[in-house]
């Protein structure tokens, strides 16, 4: 049976036709070819343990109850969907809808996948958390999950990234985590989740690796996907009370990819809903400058898994650039690459440049100051609302609010003279 | 070409190729050999070396920024086989520099340059069919690694499709120097002994005579890896050479005269 592994000469064939002739059921954990299992043995047993322990988990309805508990009463669900009404004018074309994951405890969707794995942890009877984060806000959210059920926390944190995202820093330090810095490669995400796993194969045996996205082995891009399926269920039957009838595309931005995948799931069967993820299109289109896999990139395999990367001609991942942390990494989700290549999604990108000015926009229409992540699906929306009808529905996902971004907005909006 | 250990234990050192440069690599390489080297690891440099320590980031990411390629890797090891044909050369590499190239014009390449194995850090049993039926039309052996944490059943499962030699890492963790031979390494031997009749090979802080000759009780051979690099690390490029190889003789005169004194 054929998984993965395009040769050169393979890659001059149709990208599509070939994958999907190659699916593969021997592997849990595959999206189409992609996804998978690629890392150092001494961490699968810990990965069993894991696959092992959230299916046990699913099975059980005092996980789910308790799930659902803190997802209501401590991080604040269900999250509003709400109709932007003076921003719809202002774009003069489809009609926008915000889902506010920026309301969340902590500020950003990133807390549902935390209190889940957080009860996982617990189950498991692993009192150290590591995790690793970009922008902070997994950070943040890992280290609140860890005080509430009264676990260690490590988090490791690029030092470019403790710098431009200081204040997230102040924010894990009070919540009681240690902020482990890494100075290694481009001393962001990617570098980060690098010290993670170093430190995890180390201490396999008494930590659970909170890992923040739809990224790395088997079972993580599933599992957490599915903590944060909510968002979708959430907006679809939001917006099925609200207008009656499906949105005409969902936008999320798209790091890893988990707040994009837990927007589009539930929407996945509905073929007439376009689902677009936007990527950071940084400060120019070199290698580098941006992270935007899907044009950028190609199938290779980063951190324990089979998808996008961007890499040179040698097989090394590329340094990546974007204003926002929480999208600056050379990979993406694996089950967002079988989207893309089944055509299912849309993946597009937004500059720095836009994403700054779709966030002054979001501030002065609708008084909501977006992450620097989230404007980039706020920034493709105002690309595209203007050309459509207004009977078409937007429906973007806020993942996460701007709070954290201040000190890059104040010297960046400085320099544009706003 | 199959790989042998004519040393009790049989040694096996590990280099990341590139550092300091690709013409002082090949010079180690040689002298390395000469001391008395049954296998060499050829380290493919990578960008992101997630199971390797400090010692082996710091070469990786020097042999990255002066351009070594796995092309270059394969070069070295065509050269290696013809001055010195005896020696076992393994590529040591994580998966995505093979997946670039491609794994079929990687096999056809290593195949023709006189490679005798390939070890992929970040391929497990459950993942390797396809990658195991290429390397194999390429008469390519497949080493593979078992761990501390891995339960017999994934001993079991490696077993049946390891070939060259097993490679059990001494301890969990990542690479680098340790004080003493961990524990967990004889029980891990033991183990993995039930269901394979392959040489077994520890690795992972294995850095002076006395550990070479602590393996030797159980195991047979020893990955010295770490420690050389970190010793080419401190030496200046004329003098790596030679370092180097004064060292092996060092580890394997010991090793010798180790043996002696347990038996």
């Amino acid at each position: 049976m054929k998984t993965l592994l395009p040769s050169k000469s393979e890659t001059d064939e149709p990208k599509h036709a070939e994958r999907e002739a190659t699916p593969s059921a021997m592997v849990p954990g595959r999206f189409g070819v992609y996804g998978g299992r690629y890392v150092p043995e001494t961490l699968m047993a810990a990965l069993h343990e894991l696959e092992h322990a959230y299916a046990e988990a699913q099975k059980d309805p005092a996980f789910a109850s308790e799930l659902a508990y803190l997802l209501h009463h401590y991080a604040g669900r269900p999250t509003p969907l709400y109709f932007a009404s003076r921003m719809t004018e202002s774009l003069g074309g489809a009609k926008i809808y915000l889902k506010r994951e920026d309301l969340l405890h902590t500020g950003a969707h990133k807390i549902n996948n935390c209190i889940g794995q957080g009860l996982l942890a617990r189950r498991m009877g692993k009192r150290r958390v590591i995790a690793e984060t970009g922008a902070g806000q997994h950070g943040v959210a890992t280290a609140t999950v860890c005080a509430l059920f009264g676990m260690e926390c490590i988090v490791y944190m690029g030092e470019e990234d403790m710098r431009r995202q200081e204040l997230n820093v102040y924010r894990m330090r009070l919540l009681g985590a240690e902020v482990r810095g890494v100075s290694s490669g481009s001393a962001t995400l990617k570098d980060a989740i690098n010290e993670a796993m170093r430190d995890w194969v180390t201490n396999v045996r008494t930590t659970h690796y909170l890992l923040g996205s739809v990224l790395g082995a088997h079972p993580y891009p599933t599992m957490v996907r599915d903590f944060h399926r909510v968002i979708g269920i959430e907006a679809r039957q939001q917006i099925l009370e609200a207008e009656g009838r499906l949105p005409t595309a969902v936008l999320a931005c798209v790091g890893g990819g988990s707040n994009a995948i837990g927007a589009f799931y539930e929407f996945i069967p509905d073929k007439n809903v376009r689902l677009i993820g936007v990527e950071a299109g940084g400060r120019g289109t070199a290698l580098g400058e941006h992270a935007a896999r899907f044009q950028g990139g190609s199938p290779g395999v980063l951190q324990g898994t089979y998808s996008y990367v961007l890499q040179d001609d040698a097989g090394q991942i590329t340094l990546t650039h974007s204003v926002s942390a929480g999208l600056d990494y050379a990979s993406i989700g694996p089950e967002h690459a079988a989207l893309h290549d089944a055509g299912r999604a849309e993946y597009v990108s937004a500059s720095d440049e836009s994403a700054l000015q779709a966030t002054v926009k979001l501030a002065r229409t609708e008084g909501i100051l977006p992450a620097l992540e989230s404007a980039h699906a706020v920034a493709e929306a105002m690309r595209i609302a203007p050309k459509m009808d207004r009977n078409d529905i937007l429906l973007i996902n806020l993942s996460g609010r701007g709070d954290k971004d201040m000190g890059i907005l104040a010297r960046e909006l400085k320099l544009q003279g706003a | 070409m199959a790989i042998q250990f004519a040393h009790q234990p049989g040694l096996i050192v590990y280099l990341t190729i590139g550092d300091p440069d690709l013409a002082t690599s090949k010079k180690i390489a040689l002298a390395a050999i000469d001391a008395g080297v049954d296998v060499l690891e050829l380290g493919v440099p990578f960008s992101d070396p997630l199971a390797d320590g400090p010692v082996i980031q710091r070469a990786s990411e020097r042999a990255v920024r002066n351009g070594t390629r796995l092309t270059d890797v394969l070069a070295l090891a065509r050269e290696l086989r013809t001055e010195r044909p005896h020696v076992g050369l393994v590529i040591f590499s994580y998966l995505n520099p093979l997946l670039r190239m491609g794994l079929e014009a990687f096999a056809k390449a290593a195949q023709s340059a006189g490679v005798d194995a390939v070890l992929v850090t970040d391929m497990i049993a459950e993942e390797s069919q396809e990658y195991r039926a290429i390397m194999k039309n390429h008469h390519l052996q497949t080493i593979f690694l078992v761990a501390p944490t891995s339960p017999d059943e994934r001993l079991a499962r490696i077993a049946e499709v390891a070939e060259g030699f097993i490679y059990a890492i001494s301890r969990v963790g990542i690479t680098g120097t340790q004080q003493q031979v961990a524990g967990d390494a004889r029980d891990l031997v033991t183990r993995m002994r039930r269901y394979t009749n392959l040489p077994i090979a520890l690795g992972f802080g294995i850095s002076n005579a006395a550990h070479v000759g602590a393996v030797a009780e159980f195991a047979d051979a020893a990955v010295v890896g770490s420690a050389i690099v970190a010793l080419i690390e401190q030496s200046s490029p004329q003098q790596a050479p030679a370092a180097v190889g004064a060292f092996i003789a060092g580890l394997h005169a010991s090793a010798i005269v180790e043996e002696n004194v347990l038996s």
